[in-house]
């Protein structure tokens, strides 16, 4: 496959093994040329750990990765061609400026590089500390020198962990709207974030890692209509919708408050609960779905449902609604997806 | 940076970037090598050192009047000629000090990389493990030589301020002018720095190795000191030919006359014994580590 037609991340089994610790657990991800892919997973889930693979920084235990159809363990510095970013924080020497810094980067890059150093200082509104020793730097403006490090590449793929962490609010949205526009200029970004608002407005597919495993891979609005079908129901008499939904085959995880009563259906289920009540005489008064936010999902696919399983990932998943369900280590696929349950 | 608009220049670019962009050759990564030495205010330590000793020494001479050091020919006639300073210094500091010079700096040079986390961030970039290693192993052994020239120049200048220009007499009681004799105190330095390859070649080595500046440093003269009890102990004579500091001293085969080129020929290969294995594990241990710290 030629570097052009490759995706920009292909990765097949990817595991880390430290000692006893298994730190990445045969990770599959596809990053396809123009995504904006969200890498999410809590802490110690395995993301930089599979970055810093990515990056050929660290050796897999198993499997492969490959960045435009090259493996970085085989092929070196060549694998990196036309690829930037940074794992962790991105780090400076602290004793020479921040243009000298990004002079020795350049240089360490070859192909003219060191030309675009004022354009992509002025990128992160960094000329007028440009002359600063980075020693002085705060963690904001490391973030942003670490961006400009990446652009002095040209990348085609913009590989970015966790680039918001520490900023405040206005870094954050300045943050995101250079992601955006990078991305919008053609960049493909692999970004690994624990800010789900982030990923929620950025990322257009995402791979959910936990415990070393990819619980979730595919694309955002997947995940949202998959873990989203859920409805709150009132009625003219609660306590008796709530018997008949518990009844109705299809209708799943009832649950009753004071604002009414939540459920999870197939919208055909929802049809059939609602001539059900129409048939015993009880008035609908509002039937609304109820999207999942990102928030939602990430935490019924990385937090353990309860069960005990441990963090070995066995026994987790998102509770799916009926008919889409996949049994504890079956894996769900749809168009663009694939939920890994357990 | 919400003047995200430059963005689209820096970056729109990246689709047109070549497929494959001329790559930086390793002798640009020495040269920012040594530019990061440079920049480093450590650097300057040992170097201050080794040049402040010359200086003292010559001053406490002057200050003091002593000319009664008979049990080596130079010390003798140390007030004789300013010529007799470089070669008394490198007798005195190519024992230890000059190698815990090189040992700071070599066992540093990546192990200091690992700890601020840049390690990780040189090798994003477009040049290989191998390049980097050879770079730093390069950029070590040349802070190594300007110690060594640098302790020398001073020890010369300083010398021959003091007590003049003159003829020397060497090991083999032969006068040597003095152009001739400077030659020779440029000869003796090049020659020591043979060794001191070793020694680098050592401290890189555990530097890539430990990852860590102190492990790395006192791990290096630790074997120094080490290598200097062995060849102490009754009964291991045999090898005291093969030990790393025993090379330490035989540039003075350069100081007779007719030159005597055995003991430097001798700690080419012993010294490359050394040297060589080291350079050549560190470079594996970079190349197949996991670069994971920071």
């Amino acid at each position: 496959m030629s570097d052009e037609a490759a995706p920009p991340v292909r990765a097949r089994g990817l595991v880390k093994r430290y000692k006893e610790v298994l730190a990445v657990d045969h990770i599959d991800l596809n990053v396809r040329s123009g995504d904006v892919y969200g890498f999410l997973g809590p802490n110690g889930a395995g993301k930089t750990t599979t970055l810093r693979m990515a990056l050929g920084l660290i050796v897999p235990t198993e499997g492969t990765v490959e960045l435009f159809g090259r493996n970085p363990l085989h092929q070196g510095a060549r694998a990196l061609e036309g690829v930037a970013g940074f794992v962790e924080a991105p780090r400076f020497y602290p004793y020479l400026t921040a243009r000298k810094n990004l002079e020795l980067l350049a240089a360490l890059d070859g192909d003219g590089a060191r030309a675009r150093i004022a354009e992509v200082l002025d990128v992160v509104e960094l000329t007028p500390r440009a002359g600063h020793r980075v020693g002085g730097f705060s963690h904001g403006m490391r973030q942003r020198l670490g961006i400009a490090a990446a652009l002095l590449r040209r990348p085609r793929l913009l590989i970015l962990d966790e680039p918001a962490t520490g900023l405040d609010p206005a870094g954050m949205r300045d943050m995101r709207l250079l992601i955006r526009r990078l991305a919008d200029d053609g960049i493909t970004v692999l970004l690994s974030s624990h800010q789900l608002p982030e990923v929620q407005e950025l990322c257009d597919r995402v791979a959910i890692v936990d415990s070393g495993r990819v619980v979730y891979e595919g694309a955002l609005a997947d995940l949202r209509r998959q873990g989203g079908a859920g409805y709150r129901l009132h009625t003219t008499d609660d306590a008796r919708a709530l018997e008949l939904a518990r009844a109705q085959q299809g209708v799943e995880h009832v649950s009753a408050s004071e604002h009414g009563l939540a459920f999870q259906s197939q919208e055909r289920d929802v049809g059939e609960l609602s001539l059900t009540l129409a048939a015993a005489g009880i008035g609908i008064l509002a039937l609304t779905p109820e999207l999942a936010t990102l928030e939602d999902l990430f935490f019924r696919l990385t937090e353990g449902n309860g069960d005990g399983t441990g963090a070995d990932g066995a026994g987790r998943g998102m509770h799916l609604p009926s008919g889409t369900g996949a049994p504890a280590g079956a894996a769900l696929a749809s168009a663009d997806s694939t939920v890994g349950i357990g | 940076m919400s003047s995200a608009t430059a963005a689209a220049g820096a970056a729109s670019s990246a689709a047109a970037a070549s497929a494959h962009p001329r790559r930086p050759f390793t002798l640009t990564v020495y040269r920012w090598e040594l530019r990061k030495l440079v920049s480093q205010k450590r650097t300057y330590l040992g170097l201050a050192l080794v040049m402040i000793l010359p200086l003292f020494f010559v001053v406490f001479q002057n200050v003091h009047q002593r000319h009664d050091h008979a049990d080596n020919i130079f010390a003798a006639q140390i007030t004789q000629s300013g010529l007799a300073t470089p070669v008394l210094m490198l007798l005195f500091l190519s024992v230890f000090l000059l190698p815990v010079v090189a040992a700071l700096v070599a066992g540093d040079i990546f192990a200091n990389e690992d700890g601020n986390g840049t390690l990780k961030t040189i090798l994003t970039r477009s040049v290989d493990r191998g390049q980097v290693f050879a770079a730093k192993a390069l950029a070590a052994m040349s802070y190594a030589a300007l110690a060594v020239f640098a302790a020398a120049a001073v020890a010369t200048v300083a010398g021959v301020a003091s007590w003049g220009f003159h003829s020397v007499r060497t090991f083999s009681d032969t006068i040597v002018s003095a152009p001739e004799a400077l030659l020779l105190v440029f000869a003796i330095n090049v020659a020591y720095l043979i060794p001191m390859v070793a020694i680098v070649g050592i401290g890189v080595l555990l530097s890539a190795a430990t990852r860590n500046s102190a492990a790395a440093v006192v791990g290096t003269i630790g074997l120094v000191i080490l290598l200097f009890i062995v060849a102490q102990i009754p009964g291991l004579e045999g090898i005291r030919p093969y030990l790393l500091t025993e090379q330490l001293q035989n540039w003075q085969g350069l100081l007779r006359t007719p030159t005597d080129w055995g003991p430097i020929a001798h700690s080419a290969w012993v010294c490359a014994l050394y040297a060589v294995p080291a350079l050549f594990a560190g470079y594996l241990v970079l190349l197949r580590r996991d670069v994971a710290g920071g």
